[in-house]
């Protein structure tokens, strides 16, 4: 058998069921007696709803219920919570506005929720919400980030004055402008972050089932993190105590973070199926997908470096707005505060960094955290500044990144800006970066394609995240409202073969491969000897799921702390079997042996033991082999590496391809070396999507353009390079694999090199910058506009 | 989807009497276009005539026409030798339309009938000057489309078949639209028995339209030098989040050029 453990690049477990159609997504969940439900959403972005006449609806074939805002307000079910506080730069808390789960009085946003059809069939559901009568009043709406803050806009929420959610700050101001007061030069750069949509190849699904001999309610739902939503739906929303509430995320097809979060669909069907004491299945088409679940991103930025004469980063100053969309999605808050503003030193020693940040409201979907979350957006600011920077200087941006990286020996590092890095080395990823793309030889790949009429262009970035937020404490002292720790729970069955149940949640990561690999290599048992159990709060301890990069580095932590109790108790009855003391025994490739004999009992016999405890230290032990433990990180973790790309500009149309793209990464530890790269790729496909690509888009009337896939751009494989990947690794020293994570790097370091690429090809015509997407028209009105007249010609 | 019944009609008379009896009865082609419409409920018809059994489907070359069954699918017409051979440009057109389901669904004439003014083969059947048959008549390509989603077809009146005549040289070029991959615009251009015609689709606000400036230049001289100058005007395009109206009529420029020099 080959080798499985850490460091093998096995391949995927699950794939096997997932490509033959085996998988066990919420939709392919059927359940006795089951009805089915259809939101009636609003059209309008935002309108006061004079009456909803219900009875024609109800009276259509097959409509066992009709519910709309004020009959879950009649039976005091709660609005959707926001899990993260924010104070305003004066202290006060942030403006946190009901989320009903069925619009009350008016509506928010094309796709707001206003009621629901439940049905025998879908057919007849659909048919009847048809006929629902809903008499609205138009108000004036706000569709982009910049009108929500303009004097004498519309507003949102009718008591949050100015559409501002909060007003939000950190780091030393008065150093950043001392700093600036004696900079030799300051450099500004304004950009956008644009929106996107998520669409995950799953659309979201719902199940509610409830049971009346026991009083239990159930929920399937397509969710990242099951225990969460049990959480925040039982005690806020529905007021269901633990004991009386399961939810289970089976397979799921896709997140991308647009899954973490509790949505009104989940609890509508949950409290139609126990009012009804039938269940009900709600399934997202994907028409509704585009305007119900949390987009992403959707910054408006002002950024200004301080430099010395030489090009050293004196101090950052950075002014966002970020929207919010018409409602507070579970974690919306954080992103722009404490996973973007965090991050804003970047790879850099900047010394100073001073940022603000004002999150608005407007009548858009609500927007909340997406692949990266916070930290593309830091990224694409500081990378895109530097290469403005040294299109402004005339400084080399090789040179100027070198020169301004934290060095090698800097480590722990305290930044500016709340985050200690505990761990790095960004010269070695960006100079193996630079060898991997032959960054010396472009010119002549330049002039080569001058040849062909094409200009080409190269771009890098150098960047940093912060995976798995962290310690909880701090994260409750910054507003958090839930713990950020991890579950574990290892059962070594009778035969020595090990079920784990995990309180991450896969939805594509592959950690039924990852996590055996991991456990099978620490308890030196074979692969396939370990099950990876994750997704149902009946059989997990708890969970916080997964988001943020964390699964490997929280979750597999968590692992590894319930391995070591299974084997400080295994220890102890292989010194009673063995009659040796407990200090002599070594654990290693699955044996436990008495150090210095040849005497040894192999961790199946010691399980065996465990079950069977004829001979057991009985007094002093208790039978069975069964550990949990919660893992609280002591700190974040800091992925981080260089990513180089090259494009070719058409010149009589503008399309710009994707032709050479190197990432190399620093992750940590390495589990299996196959699935990085796989989460590598599917990242950088998001990045070059949304540098190239994709985008949402309102108009003015607050409607979205890009309702669909007819308009909005994915990204595809035919638009994608092949990409060349390679890893550096520093271990993180705080976390007992010394793993960092590398789920979301790709969304994070692809599309600032891409634009600089990009920017890079056009340099014939001085571009200094150009908001995402790039799109064909863009670059083609740069290059119609025709070459820039040197000052000297 | 709303309820429907479904019909297989075994001819084009039984279709067309089905048909003819209820004019809320729709014909079915590869489904490409009517399916999803009737999945997002903006259509009612009351029975969908399949027209997959009414011996439709089919391409035949003879005496310089190209005649290609109106229910001959997209992949058929990319992968069938002697329409590589014949008009290699139209192959090649219709290998380039929608992902591989929908070339294998999706049909000449259910494109037709449907004439969306970003679609391919409206761009070919006026470039060419093809006849559109019918169960009751032939249509000339000039005739037939009449602005966006708007042709010479009488309700219930089914295309038969599609007669091409062989040109001389033609070709095709597309600019895709990003996100759909329908042409944000395509120019066939073609030299033929009837002269030199230039074809837009994509562009245009009332669907595919003739290019009269680039033709009257390349009657005279067949090469992209001959239409280099030709502007066209913006006026009359379509303009939306992808393509202002001034990027289509460059794009129109540069895919004519392009398809002018692939037509050697
Ligand atoms: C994802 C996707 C991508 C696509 N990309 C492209 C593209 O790049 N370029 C492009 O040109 N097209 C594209 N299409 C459209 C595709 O070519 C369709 O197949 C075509 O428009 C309709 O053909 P159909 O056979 O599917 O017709 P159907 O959808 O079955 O019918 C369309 C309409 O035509 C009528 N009809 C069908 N056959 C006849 C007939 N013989 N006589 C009279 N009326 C008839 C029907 O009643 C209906 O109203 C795309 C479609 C999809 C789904």
């Amino acid at each position: 058998m080959a080798f499985e453990g850490i460091g093998a690049s096995v391949r995927r477990t699950e794939d096997q069921r997932f490509l033959s159609g085996r998988g066990n997504y919420t939709d392919d969940i059927n359940r006795h007696g089951q009805l089915y439900a259809i939101i009636r959403r609003s059209d309008r972005p935002h309108a006061r709803i004079v009456s909803i006449d219900t009875k024609a609806a109800a009276e259509m074939p097959g409509v066992v219920a009709v519910y709309t805002g004020t009959d879950l307000q009649a039976d005091s079910v709660g609005g959707l919570p926001c899990g993260w506080l924010i104070k305003n730069k004066d202290g006060t808390p942030m403006a946190e506005p009901p989320h009903p789960v069925l619009a009350v009085g008016k509506v928010r946003h094309v796709g707001d929720p206003v009621a629901v059809v439940i049905a025998e069939t879908r057919q007849q559901a659909k048919d009847a919400a048809e006929k629902l009568a809903i008499e609205w009043q138009d108000l004036p709406s706000i569709s982009s980030t910049q009108d929500a803050i303009a004097p004498g806009a519309a507003l949102v929420h009718d008591d949050v004055a100015g559409n501002v959610c909060y007003d939000w700050h950190l780091g030393d101001k008065e150093a950043v402008d001392a700093a600036f007061a004696k900079a030799a030069r300051v450099v500004r750069l304004d950009l956008t972050n644009s929106r996107l949509i998520p669409n995950a190849m799953e659309p979201r699904a719902a199940i509610g089932d409830f049971d009346r001999a026991t009083g239990e309610h159930t929920l399937f739902t397509t969710s990242q993190n099951p225990h969460v939503i049990r959480l925040l739906m039982g005690a806020f929303v529905l007021h269901i105590p633990e004991s009386r509430l399961r939810v289970v995320a089976p397979d799921v097809g896709g997140g991308f973070g647009s899954k973490i979060y509790h949505y009104a669909e989940e609890a509508i069907v949950t409290w139609a199926a126990g009012k009804l004491a039938r269940p009900v299945k709600w399934t997202a088409e994907r028409t509704e997908s585009f305007i119900s679940d949390a987009h992403g991103r959707d910054h408006v930025t002002t950024a200004e470096m301080a430099l010395d004469k030489d090009g050293n980063y004196l101090a950052l100053r950075v002014q966002t707005l970020a929207n919010m969309g018409a409602y507070l999605s579970t974690f919306a808050t954080s992103i722009p505060t404490y996973l973007y503003a965090t991050l804003l030193a970047g790879v850099y020693k900047t010394p100073a960094i001073y940022a603000e940040v004002k999150a608005v409201f407007t009548n858009t979907v609500p927007v909340d955290a997406y692949r990266g979350a916070g930290r593309p957006e830091a990224a694409y600011l500081l990378e895109r500044l530097t290469d403005v920077i040294a299109h402004d200087t005339g400084l080399d941006r090789v040179a100027l990144r070198r020169q301004n990286l934290i060095p090698a020996n800097a480590f722990p590092y305290q930044t500016p800006v709340a985050l200690q890095y505990d761990s790095g080395n960004y010269q070695a990823t960006l100079e193996a970066a630079l060898t991997a793309a032959d960054w010396n030889g472009f010119p002549a790949r330049r002039t080569a394609a001058a040849a062909k009429g094409k200009l080409r262009g190269i771009g890098i970035s150098t960047y940093i995240e912060a995976c798995g937020i962290a310690p909880s404490a701090v994260a409750g002292a910054l507003g958090a409202r839930a713990g950020l720790y991890e579950a574990a729970n290892i059962r070594v069955h009778p035969t020595g073969s090990v079920s784990v149940f995990t309180g991450s949640h896969s939805h594509g990561q592959g950690h039924e491969t990852t996590f055996a690999q991991l456990v099978a290599d620490q308890l030196g048992i074979p692969f396939n000897q370990v099950e990876i159990v994750h997704g149902d709060t009946e059989k997990i301890p708890f969970g916080m799921g997964t988001y943020g990069s964390r699964s490997l580095a929280v979750g597999g932590s968590a692992m590894v702390k319930a391995m070591d109790k299974i084997i400080a108790k295994g220890k102890r009855i292989a010194a009673h079997l063995m009659e040796a003391s407990v200090a002599d025994i070594e654990f290693k490739n699955g044996s436990f042996s008495v150090a210095g004999t040849d005497k040894s009992k192999s961790f199946g016999e010691i399980a065996l033991t465990a079950y069977v405890p004829h001979n057991y230290p009985i007094d002093e032990l208790e039978p069975g082999l069964e550990e949990n433990a919660f893992y609280d990180p002591k700190n974040f973790t800091f992925p981080a590496g260089c990513m180089v790309a090259e494009v070719e500009i058409d010149r009589d149309t503008g399309v710009p391809s994707v032709v050479s793209f190197v990432a190399v990464d620093d992750v940590g530890r390495l589990i299996n070396p196959m699935i990085v790269e796989g989460q590598v790729h599917g990242g950088v496909a998001q990045g070059i999507g949304q540098a190239l690509l994709e985008s949402a888009a309102y108009d003015v009337s607050g409607q979205i353009v890009t309702g669909s896939f007819m308009d909005y751009t994915m990204p595809r494989s035919d638009d994608l390079p092949s990409f060349k990947t390679g890893n550096e690794v520093t271990l993180c020293t705080h976390n007992p694999l010394g793993v960092k994570g590398c789920g979301e790097l790709g969304t994070i370091g692809s599309p600032p090199a891409i634009v600089n690429a990009v920017i890079d090809a056009l340099s014939e015509y001085d571009v200094r910058h150009i908001d995402m997407p790039l799109s064909p028209q863009k670059i083609w009105s740069i290059i119609a506009a025709g070459p820039k007249r040197r000052a000297a010609e | 989807m709303y309820d429907f019944t479904y019909q297989k009609p075994a001819s084009v008379a039984d279709a067309v009497k089905l048909l003819g009896a209820d004019p809320e009865a729709k014909a079915l082609a590869g489904g490409m276009t009517l399916i999803p419409v009737l999945k997002q409920r903006l259509n009612k018809p009351s029975a969908l005539v399949d027209l997959a059994g009414a011996g439709l489907a089919g391409i035949s070359v003879a005496g310089g026409t190209v005649r290609i069954g109106a229910m001959t699918t997209h992949a058929t017409v990319a992968n069938s030798a002697d329409v590589k051979k014949a008009i290699p440009a139209l192959a090649k057109l219709a290998g380039g339309i929608g992902d591989k389901e929908v070339r294998h669904r999706g049909t000449i004439g259910g494109s037709l009938a449907n004439d969306d003014p970003t679609a391919d083969y409206p761009a070919a059947v006026l470039a060419l000057g093809a006849t559109v048959e019918t169960n009751k008549r032939t249509i000339n390509a000039d005739d037939f489309f009449q602005g966006m989603f708007t042709t010479a077809l009488e309700s219930g009146e089914l295309i038969t078949a599609i007669s091409f005549p062989v040109p001389e040289k033609a070709a095709y070029m597309k600019f895709p639209n990003p996100a759909s991959r329908y042409a944000l615009v395509g120019v066939f251009v073609a030299k033929g028995p009837a002269g030199v015609r230039v074809t837009v689709t994509g562009a245009g606000q009332n669907g595919v339209f003739r290019h009269r400036a680039m033709e009257a230049a390349l009657q005279k001289s067949f090469s992209q030098a001959a239409i280099a100058d030709i502007a066209t005007p913006a006026d009359g395009l379509n303009s939306d989040i992808h393509a202002g109206a001034e990027y289509r009529a460059h794009l129109v420029g540069v895919m004519a050029r392009r398809a002018v020099a692939a037509a050697g």
